[in-house]
């Protein structure tokens, strides 16, 4: 057998703190401009969040979309948007999200828009969320995301020394509102699956720290007398391949997701295949360029809870 | 020594082996005659088709009827005792009595207390009365009504004959249905957006609708209009309600399509009575405050029968026999949320999830195997072996697979991996340390373990907080992330182990192919 890719898990020595300066700044910058632009630009929501009505029609022909826009507005709709999607433009999503209308008035606006375009239309899909439902799912997105990220502070906090800890949420913080902020950037379509997806980043994002710092664990106790740095950078290194493997086979599930898993789980996809990317970087360039703060070897002698009975 | 005792082997494969079992029926064709403990996954509305309704009941209209009739109560006795009142108003929170005199405040106090069971009542503002029910009878009165109106639901669900449709209730006030391959929920939203509230009343040929517009009609008469906003005047109570009705058809009478219905025994008396006496009037037939017809009592109806006329089609007459059949609602319902996949998008999600999945599996494997070779091989092995199981957990626990629960597993087989690289990567480690081929071997999966607990750990809170919140589709997203994690952490250790062990005992490698 030909271990094409067995370059990955040759040992390497790269000087990874030695650039952290650098990437201390480019962490911050994007923090800022992602801050930036969820204060300012905000989040494309979707009608989970918004309240709204969305309604996917497939047509045996091409559909004209500038024709459907005008039958369409001569209905007395506010805030309708339609846009193709689909490779061979038979297919269109069509959105109202007017904040006034009550759940009556929805409903109405989905009899219309079907009574305009009578029968010879496919409807793939009608979404109705009232205005009291999507702020209902709006906060329990919210309570979801701030337990989430508690829950795993707290697992961390409980498996390592405080620096760890407060490393590893840096880190688990930096990547939500760095992706976030690039959802917002690019006015993706903020959904109930997108909160589904930054979740799972969260836990990737920690899953990658937390084996990081296992390590270095285990190398403060082997090497009681290297230096610190040294002592971080071959700790990644030790597991830099592990990185890039696992990242890249994560990132391969969900390129395939990306590519061919169809419209609905697009903007999921590409959070996720976003998230695969920046977690890696994270964790070795936030997580733990952030402990060379610390004097680790002084924690080192504290009492350490381990259940597991990591050796 | 690197060895794994019989009783482990016998277990891990045991494992394995139960979820072949229950992964088998999701490839088996006819899945109908399967028994119920042996079945495949359920597929989402989303996969399958079908339509997703969150109703809401509106408690407050029925609370503002029933206060409306302790209004009506209130001022009978008021009247009866002669107590003398300032005002009396009601709102679906209580009815309120303005009474100056301080010893009739204490009197009807006590005689509004009879009203009804569980009524309370407080003073309020001085000399107010505020006449409720209690916390524990208003929580029994709502969950009454929701329970009727589930009830009433799945009657009305029933009739068209939609398969194994989901009806039940979330949080206080709201009713949660799901209908599986329904392509047009507009029908069913109309049929559950009518009450259904039939009654029968007396119209009053004396009183002239204009005056009857200006107020101008008796105590005992109100004002209701037909479908073309004709005005009638009639009866305040209904003299026969649609509660003493016991079936509706829709029939044909002179051409002409009716609904024919049928009262129990107590609604026939009543029906017989009032027609009996009233010959030559008209009976106005009332449904949800809209006078539907009212024909002239030609004579006394005896049976417990008759027919409704009016403007019917022979659709609408067959919704109508359909509402009356199945009861009225105790209160409105309102449409929260709906979601509608049609099983054209439902097949292509499928389809374009199998196709994902099948991609993101190739390309890691033949990723595995370009890494790690043999031991790629191994992997191999294992991430099968993970899907298959994965499966079965699913199957068995009658979990309902959602097109994000596609997306979940497809994740897995890309996260699980990560135990074997964890564990590989330990084991060439220990080569390089110069350790003999069975402890490196051994100490991979010593080593790796807590690692491997550690990081998965933390992607399974994320997925416990998801399950937790989420609905409908996130949830089969976590349920499966979840699940995943769980096979793969089994598969990626105690199978690749087992592997690796048959592999160590049977060829005696001098050094690990890593």
């Amino acid at each position: 057998m030909i271990k094409a890719f067995s370059w990955i898990t040759k040992d390497t020595n790269i000087d990874f703190m030695k650039s952290k300066n650098i990437t201390y700044f480019m962490s911050v910058l994007l923090l800022g401009l992602s801050i930036a632009s969820i204060v300012f630009k905000g989040f494309n929501f979707g009608i989970d969040f918004s309240g709204g009505i969305l309604m996917e029609i497939k047509s045996p022909q091409v559909i004209n979309v500038d024709e459907m826009r005008d039958t369409l507005s001569k209905l007395d709709i506010d805030e309708l948007n339609l846009q193709s999607m689909g490779e061979d433009g038979t297919e269109i999503v069509i959105r109202a999200q007017a904040k006034n209308l009550d759940e009556k008035a929805q409903m109405n606006i989905i009899n219309q828009i079907k009574d305009t375009l009578g029968n010879s239309y496919e409807y793939r899909r009608i979404d109705l969320v009232g205005p009291q439902v999507g702020e209902e799912l709006k906060t329990n997105g919210i309570i979801a995301s701030v337990i989430a990220i508690l829950a795993i502070t707290a697992y961390v906090w409980f498996r390592f020394e405080w620096q760890f800890a407060i490393g590893a949420i840096i880190g688990l913080i930096h990547d939500v509102v760095i992706t976030a902020g690039l959802l917002s950037f690019f006015g993706l379509d903020f959904s109930l699956t997108t909160i589904a997806a930054i979740l799972t980043l969260a836990g990737y994002s920690v899953n990658d720290t937390v084996v990081t710092y296992d390590r270095i664990r285990e190398n403060l106790r082997k090497y009681k007398k290297m230096n610190q740095t040294d002592l971080l950078n071959k700790s990644i290194n030790d597991i830099l391949s592990r990185t890039f493997l696992t990242g890249l086979t994560t990132l391969f599930a969900a390129l395939a997701l990306l590519i061919w898993g169809g419209d609905t789980l697009r903007s999921f996809a590409f959070t996720i295949f976003w998230g695969v990317i920046i977690g890696t970087y994270s964790s070795i360039y936030v997580s733990t360029t952030f402990l060379s703060l610390f004097d680790l070897r002084a924690s080192q002698n504290e009492e350490v809870i381990n259940p597991f009975g990591n050796a | 020594m690197y060895k794994l005792s019989k009783s482990r082997v016998i277990t891990i494969l045991a494992i394995c082996l139960a979820g072949i079992f229950f992964a088998v029926p999701n490839i088996v064709p006819n899945k109908d005659a399967l028994p119920s403990w042996w079945q495949p996954i359920n597929l989402g509305l989303d996969l399958q088709g079908g339509s997703n309704l969150l109703l809401e009941v509106k408690l407050d209209d029925v609370l503002k009827e029933r206060m409306s009739s302790i209004e009506d109560s209130a001022r009978q006795i008021l009247r009866e005792n002669r107590i003398r009142y300032k005002s009396l108003t009601s709102s679906e929170n209580g009815v309120k009595v303005l009474i100056e005199n301080a010893s009739s405040r204490a009197k009807a106090s006590n005689l509004f207390r009879k009203i009804d069971e569980g009524i309370v009542v407080e003073e309020v503002d001085g000399d107010g009365l505020l006449i409720k029910y209690s916390d524990v009878a208003l929580n029994q009165l709502k969950a009454k009504v929701v329970d009727q109106s589930i009830e009433i639901v799945r009657r009305r669900i029933d009739e068209l004959g939609t398969k194994e449709p989901l009806i039940q209730s979330q949080g206080e006030n709201r009713i949660v249905v799901q209908l599986p391959g329904l392509q047009n929920p507009e029908y069913v939203k109309t049929l559950l957006g009518k009450t259904a509230k039939m009654s029968f009343h007396l119209v009053d040929s004396n009183a002239r609708a204009a005056d009857a517009k200006r107020g101008k009609m008796g105590a005992k008469y109100k004002l209701a209009y037909g479908e073309m906003g004709e005005p009638y005047v009639i009866t305040r109570k209904p003299v026969v309600g649609g509660e003493n009705l016991v079936d509706a058809q829709p029939a044909f009478q002179e051409g002409q399509a009716v609904v024919s219905f049928r009262f129990n025994s107590l609604g026939g008396k009543k029906f017989g009575e009032v027609t009996k006496n009233n010959i030559g009037e008209r009976l106005a037939i009332v449904l949800d405050g809209e006078v539907i017809s009212a024909p002239v009592i030609q004579s006394a109806i005896m049976g417990g029968s008759g027919v409704i006329t009016g403007n019917f089609t022979v659709e609408s007459a067959n919704d109508l026999a359909l509402l009356l059949r199945s009861g009225a609602l105790p209160a409105p319902l309102e449409v929260l949320e709906e979601r509608t996949v049609g099983a054209g998008l439902g097949a292509d999600s499928i389809k374009a999830g199998v196709i994902a999945s099948c991609i993101g599996l190739i390309a890691v494997v033949a990723f595995m195997l370009a890494a790690y070779g043999l031991f790629g091989v191994f992997t191999t092995v294992a991430v099968f072996m993970n899907l298959i199981l994965m499966l079965g957990v699913l199957s068995l626990m009658g979990t309902t697979l959602t097109l994000p629960g596609i997306a979940g597993i497809i994740l897995t087989i890309g996260m699980a991996v990560d135990a074997n690289v964890l564990i590989f990567e330990r084991m060439r480690e220990e080569v390089k340390n110069g350790r003999s081929t069975r402890d490196a071997a051994a100490a991979g999966f010593t080593e790796a373990w807590a690692t491997i607990v550690d990081s998965n750990l933390t992607t399974l809170v994320a997925a416990f907080v998801l399950f937790y919140f989420g609905t409908g589709p996130v949830r089969g997203f976590a349920v499966t992330l979840a699940v995943g994690i769980a096979t793969s952490m089994f598969t990626s250790v105690t199978v690749t182990r087992l592997i690796i062990t048959a592999w160590l005992n049977k060829y005696k490698p001098t050094r690990l192919p890593i």
